[in-house]
């Protein structure tokens, strides 16, 4: 069998809503950096011998984001490939080029910086040229279309929608790297303006810098490079239909099918039970309630009811985006990569005042496409 | 002069690819007819019977070719909605406007666009709306102005 793949380093700069000083290249180089210096590594063969990045090209404004930082990845005589997808499928990759014997080491970096561009302009760019686009549709107004029909369909009272904002900014507030740090009230979330009904401002990530680096390493290196490996346990990622008029948009099937592949490898039977915490890639308030469905944590239309209890707040009985998620701000393509970060910190005992105390198992989650499209899950463990 | 202005460069920039996106001869037919003929038309898969809109020339569930149209609407009910408020280049209206998935009676998925014509305030899901076409049409999807409520 397989030796098992761990993870030996996680680094992350501080998200903020416009890091001028930095151009993209300069954020890699803070995290790369860190992430050599945590485990003593090189690149190069014997050392970090292969990477993963992730980055996009209409972010970037250019094609093949990676070629810019090749020198900071060990890409120059070295092998480099991106994924162009949420951040955790390049955590995914790099675990399979582990696990394959193809690299003992592999390094993953990704970056993005939303404010150099226009997010609305670029998501639009997504859609179907011909039949989509022309309407005006962009990741926005598709995710408040999803919103108004999950509500609807469950009767989800919007109280219980702002209480998922109201738990991430609290817990934002504990993560120094977390981009907003600020409580909010309920009331406050459901008086603030109106973006796209129905949602309003606070349902809404912040537009958001950063970069997330960390390294994967198969079982016997990296229970050298560290105290504390974090290993994978198991990983899925599904896809669901491109137009939305062709989708349940009631419901995340494509999540449902990710997790269902994650827990079986994992030998995950009782999600709710066996996992201790959960760090969701929710830009959307709604999503925090519909993703928890589609994990098995709640079942369908409960989620709401189930936030409300405060069970998902930490020193609750399953803490969810214990970061403060990505509605505390985090760049579109690397949220899944900044949730698997929060896990390993978490699970290594080091996430300080947010600290999930015991946790063992943990469930990151990375989700790209139009209201959900594509869904990757990951569990990792400290055992 | 802020802190940045004075001490960060920056150059404007901007992605501008000149490209002729295609329908494709199958997809074209969809618009020729809405230009045409002013005629919604789904396209039918004829494994599982299943009506498409937009046109796709194969199922994506039965995995054959896709031949056959079937007229379809023009009335259909909304099965969601949004109110856009925001301003962004790209879209079609000046906001606030209203976008809705709409489910064109006969046919099996719900087609995007815009909803007019209404109070927003007023729209539901499940309210009965039909197309308004626009009078000079140029073989686009925009070639249905919008969609109001039904009468």
């Amino acid at each position: 069998m397989a030796e098992r793949v761990g993870i030996v380093a996680v680094a992350q700069t501080k998200f903020e809503p416009r890091k001028w000083k930095e151009r993209f290249q300069e954020m890699v180089w803070e995290v790369v950096k860190d992430v050599r210096e945590q485990t003593g590594l090189g690149h190069g063969p014997g050392q970090i011998d292969n990477a993963v990045t992730c980055s996009d090209d209409f972010f970037d404004c250019r094609t093949i984001s990676d070629a810019p930082i090749g020198d900071l990845v060990g890409a120059h005589y070295g092998p480099e490939e991106k994924a162009a997808s949420d951040g955790l499928q390049a955590v995914f990759y790099a675990a399979a080029c582990v696990a394959s014997g193809h690299s003992e080491i592999t390094l993953v970096a990704g970056h993005c910086k939303e404010s150099q561009s226009d997010r609305n302009m670029i998501t639009h760019c997504a859609f179907d040229p011909i039949f989509s686009r022309q309407v005006g549709l962009d990741y926005l107004n598709a995710a408040a279309l999803q919103a108004r029909m999950y509500c609807e369909c469950f009767g989800v009272k919007p109280e219980a929608v702002a209480r998922a904002v109201v738990r991430d900014r609290k817990h934002g507030l504990l993560n120094p790297k977390a981009q907003v740090q600020k409580a909010v009230t309920i009331e406050q979330v459901l008086n603030s303006p109106l973006v796209c009904d129905p949602l309003r401002e606070m349902d809404i990530y912040p537009s958001s810098d950063g970069a997330v680096a960390l390294i994967v390493a198969k079982e016997s290196r990296a229970k050298k490079l560290c105290k504390q490996p974090v290993w994978i346990l198991g990983a899925g990622n599904c896809y669901d239909a491109h137009y939305l008029g062709d989708r349940k948009l009631w419901q995340s099937a494509s999540l449902k099918f990710a997790a269902k592949r994650a827990y079986n490898m994992a030998g995950i039977k009782h999600a709710k039970k066996e996992l201790d915490l959960l760090e969701l890639s929710a830009g959307y308030s709604y999503e925090e309630l519909l993703f928890l469905e589609a994990l098995g944590i709640c079942n369908p239309g409960k989620a709401g009811n189930y936030i409300m209890s405060g069970a998902t707040d930490l020193g609750g009985e399953l803490p969810v985006n214990t970061s403060g998620g990505k509605l505390c701000g985090n760049p579109l393509i690397i949220s899944g990569l900044a949730r698997a970060a929060e896990c390993v910190i978490q699970l290594r005992g080091e996430a300080g005042r947010r600290q999930v105390a015991g946790a063992k198992v943990a469930l990151a989650h990375g989700a790209t496409g139009p209201a959900g499209q594509h869904h990757s899950v990951m569990i990792l463990s400290n055992k | 002069m802020s802190e940045q202005d004075k001490w960060c460069y920056e150059v404007p920039g901007k992605l501008e690819v000149p490209y002729r996106y295609f329908a494709g001869e199958f997809g074209s037919k969809f618009l020729v007819a809405l230009r045409d003929q002013a005629k919604i038309l789904g396209c039918k898969c004829p494994k599982c019977g299943k009506v498409f809109i937009p046109p796709r020339s194969n199922c994506e569930q039965c995995f054959v070719k896709i031949t056959d149209w079937v007229e379809i609407g023009p009335k259909g009910k909304v099965v969601s909605f949004c109110v856009v408020r925001y301003k962004e280049p790209y879209l079609p209206v000046e906001p606030p406007f209203v976008m809705a998935l709409i489910r064109l009676k006969g046919a099996d998925s719900d087609l995007t666009h815009l909803l007019s014509e209404v109070d927003p305030a007023q729209v539901k899901i499940g309210m009965e709306v039909e197309p308004v076409f626009s009078d000079s049409r140029k073989a686009s999807i925009l070639d249905i102005k919008y969609f109001k409520p039904a009468v």
